[in-house]
C-alpha cells in the first residue's frame, strides 16, 4: 500500500469529521460570535432533537429499512406526555381533575407511546413483508392524525417545572437536551457495537439471507429495531415539548427527513449493512453548524434550504464513490 | 450400537410448479467418509442439499438423521442438529469483519452481561483459522478478501459448527490448485474425525482425488452409488449423461456461407479470458459448458452489457465497437437473455408492449411523439400467428402466459428488430416439451434464412441436436470447438470438465 492510498483511505474514513472541522474553522473566521461557548452550546442544543431521532433512524437504515414516522411519533408523544405533565394551577388543563404528576409519568408515557408506534412499524415490516417505506408512510399519516385526535387539534401547554427542565435546564452549565443527546448516542453506540442485537442489525442489512442461514431471527430483530427508533422519537417529543413548554399536534413536521439527512451525511448507506452512530452525530452537527452559520451570516431561509439539499446529495455521491472504488 | 449411517434419505421427491426436481431419491451417508454427489446441471443435486440443510421441504419422502426421522423447517434447525453447509453462492455479510461473519448468529457474550465478547471472538477465530493453516486476520473486513479467501472463511465457518455432516456445494469454484490441495487436507482431517462429508463438484479430478463413494443423479432420478475406486472418468460421464439422444431436434441442413461475426481474443476480467470464435451466416454455433463456465458472460460482453478488457469483434469483416446494447441492436444483433424473469419480460405489461420494446421507435406516428397503435396491433398479430403464441388476446398480461409462450413473445421481440445475428441464451430453459420443439423449429428456420445463430444451452442433447459446431467453455476459457460429426456427449463433457 502506498502513501497515496493511505491518504485516500484516511479521507474515506474520516472525511466527514474533516468536513465538520473545516466548516467550524471557516465559520469562526466569517463570524466572531460563532466560536463563543454560548453559540456552540446553542448549535448542539438545536440539533439535539433531530440528533436523538437520527440515532434510531441510523439503526433502521443500517438494517436496510427506513422510518418516515419519526416526526409524527414525536408529535403524538409530545401531546400525550404533556397532557400528563401540566402544571397543577393551570386553568385550561386537558384533564382538569388530574393532580400535578411527578415528571416520571410523562417520561414513561412518551417512551411507551413511542415504543408502541415503533412496534407497529416493526410488525408491519417483519410480518407482512411490505416495504418499510410504505409501512412507515402509513404510520406517518395515521399517527399525526392520532396526535390531532388526542389533543383535539389544540396545544397542550404550561408544563410542570421539572418537565420543562428536560428541555430548558442546565447541568454544570450544559443544556440538558445536549446531555441527553450525547448519553443516548453513547448508549446506542454500545448497543450497535457491543451487543448481539447490534451485530444482527448489520448482518440483516448486509445480507439478509446470510443472517437467516446463520440462524438469526430476522423478524424479531426487525421489530426490536423499529421499537428502539420509536422510543427515541418519543424522547425527542419529550425534549421538544419541554423546551417549548407545550405539546402540539403539529410539532416535528419533516423532522424524520432531517434525521434521515443527518444519518445519510454521516455515512450510513441506504443499501444496508454500513453505518455508524458517530457518523449520525457528526451528520447532525454538520446540519446544525450549517444552519447556525448561515443564520449568523444573514443568508435567507430560502437559500439555506437550497444549500442543505445540495449538501445531502453531495455527501451521498462522495460516499458512493468511496465505496465503489473499493471494488 | 452406533448407526452405520449418519444421514439417510428415503424416497425424497420434490415438485416445483411444473417440474419434478427430485423423484424418489434414497441415499445413505456414512460417518468418516467423503461422499461425492455427481450429475449434470439440473440433475437435482442442489435441490437435494437444500432439503438436507432445511431450506426446502420435500414434497414426499423422509430424512433420517442418526437413525431418527427428522424434519428440518429452517436452516438453523439443521445447523443445531449438526448439519453444516457451505453454499454454492457465497453468503458473507460484506462490510463486517471475518470474525463477525464466522460467529454470526451465535456471538459469544461476556459472562453475565449482554455484551459481545470481542476478545473471545477474535481468539477463537484466530485459533480456528490457524488450525486450518489459513493466514487471515480475523478483524479484516470480509469485502476486502479475495473470493478464494472468502470461500476459505466460509469453510472455516462450517468447520466451526463442529457438525457431524458437512455439505460442500462446489467449494472449489474459485480456488486455485494450491488452495484446493489445502481444502483437501482439511477434508481429510474432518474425515479422520469421523465426519460425513457430502461433496458436490463438477470437476472429475477432484472427485477421484478426494471421495470414497460417488452417487449419481440424473434428471432428478437416482442412478446409483459406487465406490470411487471402481469408477473412472469415462464410466462416470456415461452414468451422468446416460440417456439416449432423442430425435426431437428438427435440424435441417442449410447452406452455411460467409463469416458474419468474428470474435478475437475477447476477455473480461474475472469472467473469461481469451475467447475466439466465428459464426457464419446460416450456422448455429452451440455453446456448451457447466454453470459458471463463463458462457453467459461472453454473450453479455458481445452485446455491450459487460465491459471487455481486451479483444476485438468483427461483423462482416469490419471491426465494431459495441459499448451498450443500443450499439449491438444497431449492428443487427439480438440477445435472448438467460433469465426470462430477471432480464426478459416486463411481467405487468401486455404481450404487444412486451413485443415492441426493442423497436418502439418504429411505431411513432407522423407527429413523432405518439405511438401508432393500429400498426402495433397489426404487426404483433402477425408474429403471434407466425410463431404460434397461444393467448386469448394481445392485451393479455405476459405474466399470465406459460413459460413457453412467454419465451415465444421474447423471441418475437427480437425477430421484430430483424436481426442478422441472434444470440439465444438458454432459450428453452424451464419450458415444456411441446413449446421446446416449436422453439427448436423456429431456430432452425432462422438459420435457413441465413441468420448467424449462437445457441447457449446447458442441455447437452439440445446443443448436440441443434448445432453445426459446438464451442465448449470451462472456467472462463474456450477449451475446444467440436464439429457436428465428431460431437458426442462424452466428448463435450470431457472438454467441459477436464483440464486442457
Amino acid at each position: 500500500m502506498n502513501g497515496k492510498e493511505n491518504i485516500k483511505q484516511f479521507f474515506g474514513k474520516y472525511g466527514i469529521y474533516l468536513v465538520l472541522v473545516v466548516m467550524v474553522i471557516i465559520m469562526s473566521f466569517l463570524s466572531p460570535v460563532f466560536l463563543s461557548q454560548d453559540n456552540l452550546l446553542n448549535v448542539v442544543r438545536q440539533v439535539s432533537v433531530i440528533g436523538v431521532i437520527s440515532l434510531g433512524v441510523t439503526l433502521v437504515i443500517i438494517s436496510k429499512g427506513i422510518d418516515l414516522s419519526s416526526g409524527s411519533t414525536l408529535a403524538l408523544c409530545a401531546v400525550m406526555a404533556a397532557s400528563f405533565g401540566q402544571a397543577g394551577d393551570w386553568a385550561a388543563k386537558m384533564y382538569p381533575s388530574l393532580p400535578e404528576l411527578p415528571v416520571i409519568v410523562p417520561i414513561l408515557v412518551a417512551l411507551g407511546v413511542g415504543t408502541l408506534v415503533g412496534m407497529v412499524n416493526g410488525l408491519l415490516v417483519a410480518k407482512t413483508g411490505i416495504p418499510a417505506f410504505i409501512a412507515t408512510l402509513g404510520t406517518y399519516v395515521s399517527v399525526r392524525g392520532l396526535a390531532l385526535l388526542y389533543s383535539d387539534g389544540r396545544p397542550v401547554s404550561t408544563l410542570t417545572a421539572s418537565y420543562q427542565f428536560i428541555g430548558q435546564g442546565y447541568v454544570f452549565g450544559v443544556p440538558v437536551p445536549v446531555i441527553l443527546f450525547f448519553m443516548l448516542a453513547l448508549i446506542t453506540w454500545v448497543v450497535l457495537n457491543h451487543t448481539k442485537f447490534g451485530k444482527n442489525i448489520y448482518a440483516i442489512g448486509g445480507n439478509i439471507v446470510a443472517a437467516e442461514v446463520s440462524g438469526v431471527n430476522v423478524g424479531r430483530n426487525l421489530v426490536k429495531i423499529y421499537m428502539y427508533a420509536g422510543m427515541l422519537a418519543g424522547v425527542a417529543g419529550l425534549m421538544l415539548s419541554a423546551r417549548l413548554n407545550t405539546g402540539q399536534p403539529g410539532m416535528g413536521v419533516a423532522y424524520e427527513l432531517d434525521a434521515i439527512a443527518a444519518t445519510t451525511i454521516g455515512g450510513t448507506s441506504h443499501s444496508g449493512g454500513i453505518g455508524t452512530i458517530q457518523g449520525a452525530v457528526v451528520g447532525a452537527l454538520i446540519l446544525g453548524v450549517l444552519n447556525n452559520g448561515l443564520n449568523l451570516l444573514g443568508v435567507s431561509a430560502y437559500w439555506q434550504q437550497i444549500i442543505k439539499g445540495a449538501i445531502i446529495v453531495t455527501a451521498v455521491v462522495i460516499d458512493m464513490r468511496k465505496n465503489a472504488k473499493k471494488k | 450400537m452406533a448407526n452405520e449411517y449418519v444421514l439417510e434419505t428415503r424416497g425424497i421427491r420434490k415438485v416445483f410448479p411444473g417440474v419434478v426436481a427430485l423423484d424418489g431419491i434414497s441415499l445413505r451417508f456414512r460417518p468418516g467418509s467423503v461422499h461425492a454427489l455427481m450429475g449434470e446441471n439440473g440433475a437435482g443435486k442442489s435441490t437435494l442439499m437444500k432439503i438436507l440443510s432445511g431450506m426446502y421441504k420435500p414434497t414426499e419422502g423422509i430424512v433420517l438423521y442418526k437413525g431418527v426421522e427428522t424434519e428440518f423447517n429452517a436452516p438453523i434447525e439443521s445447523i443445531r442438529l449438526g448439519i453444516a453447509m457451505i453454499h454454492q453462492e457465497l453468503s458473507p455479510v460484506p462490510h463486517r469483519s471475518v470474525m463477525e461473519n464466522v460467529w454470526l448468529g451465535r456471538e459469544p457474550l461476556i459472562k453475565g452481561t449482554p455484551f459481545v465478547d470481542h476478545r473471545k471472538m477474535h481468539d477463537d477465530t484466530k485459533r480456528l483459522l490457524d488450525d486450518l493453516e489459513l493466514s487471515i486476520d480475523p478483524r479484516i473486513e470480509m469485502a476486502k478478501l479475495t473470493v478464494a479467501k472468502m470461500q476459505m472463511v466460509e469453510i472455516a465457518k462450517a468447520v466451526s459448527y463442529n457438525a457431524d455432516v458437512v455439505i460442500m456445494d462446489e467449494p472449489t469454484s474459485s480456488l486455485t490448485k494450491g488452495e484446493v490441495e489445502h481444502l483437501f487436507r482439511i477434508i481429510r482431517r474432518l474425515r479422520e474425525q469421523g465426519k460425513a462429508i457430502i461433496y458436490i463438484s463438477h470437476k472429475m479430478d477432484e472427485i477421484f482425488a478426494i471421495s470414497d463413494e460417488v452417487s449419481v443423479l440424473r434428471d432428478g432420478n437416482y442412478v446409483g452409488t459406487y465406490p470411487a475406486a471402481e469408477l473412472n472418468t469415462d464410466k462416470l460421464i456415461a452414468l451422468m449423461v446416460g440417456r439416449e439422444l432423442n430425435e426431437m431436434f428438427p435440424k435441417v441442413e442449410c447452406p452455411i456461407t460467409d463469416v458474419k461475426l468474428e470474435v478475437k481474443n475477447l476477455s473480461s476480467p474475472g469472467a473469461f479470458q481469451d475467447v475466439s470464435f466465428a459464426v457464419r451466416k446460416g450456422e448455429i454455433l452451440g455453446f456448451a459448458g457447466l454453470v459458471g463456465a463463463g458462457r453467459t458472460e461472453v454473450m453479455e460482453t458481445l452485446f455491450g452489457i459487460r465491459h471487455k478488457s481486451a479483444g476485438s469483434v468483427l461483423i462482416d469483416d469490419k471491426p465494431v465497437d459495441i459499448r451498450a446494447p443500443e450499439d449491438a441492436i444497431r449492428h443487427k444483433m439480438a440477445l435472448l437473455t438467460e433469465d426470462r424473469r430477471l432480464s426478459g419480460i416486463f411481467p405487468m405489461l401486455d404481450i404487444k408492449d412486451n413485443m415492441i420494446m426493442a423497436v418502439i421507435d418504429r411505431y411513432r406516428n407522423r407527429l413523432g411523439k405518439f405511438l401508432n397503435h393500429a400498426q402495433i396491433r397489426n404487426e404483433c398479430g402477425e408474429y403471434r400467428h407466425k410463431i404460434k403464441i397461444k393467448t386469448p388476446s394481445l392485451e393479455q398480461k405476459i405474466m399470465n402466459l406459460s413459460g413457453g409462450n412467454q419465451q415465444k413473445v421474447l423471441v418475437a421481440r427480437w425477430l421484430m428488430s430483424e436481426p442478422e445475428i441472434l444470440i439465444l441464451d438458454e432459450p428453452t430453459r424451464g419450458i415444456d416439451v411441446g413449446a421446446k420443439a416449436e422453439i427448436h423449429t423456429l431456430i432452425t428456420n432462422l438459420a435457413a434464412k441465413g441468420k448467424a445463430i449462437i445457441l447457449v444451452s446447458s442441455e447437452l442433447p439440445e446443443i448436440l441436436g441443434m448445432s453445426d459446431r459446438i464451442a465448449v467453455m470451462r472456467e472462463g476459457r474456450l477449451t475446444g470447438i467440436v464439429e457436428r460429426k465428431d460431437a458426442t456427449q462424452e466428448v463435450v463433457m470431457k472438454y467441459a470438465t477436464m483440464k486442457p
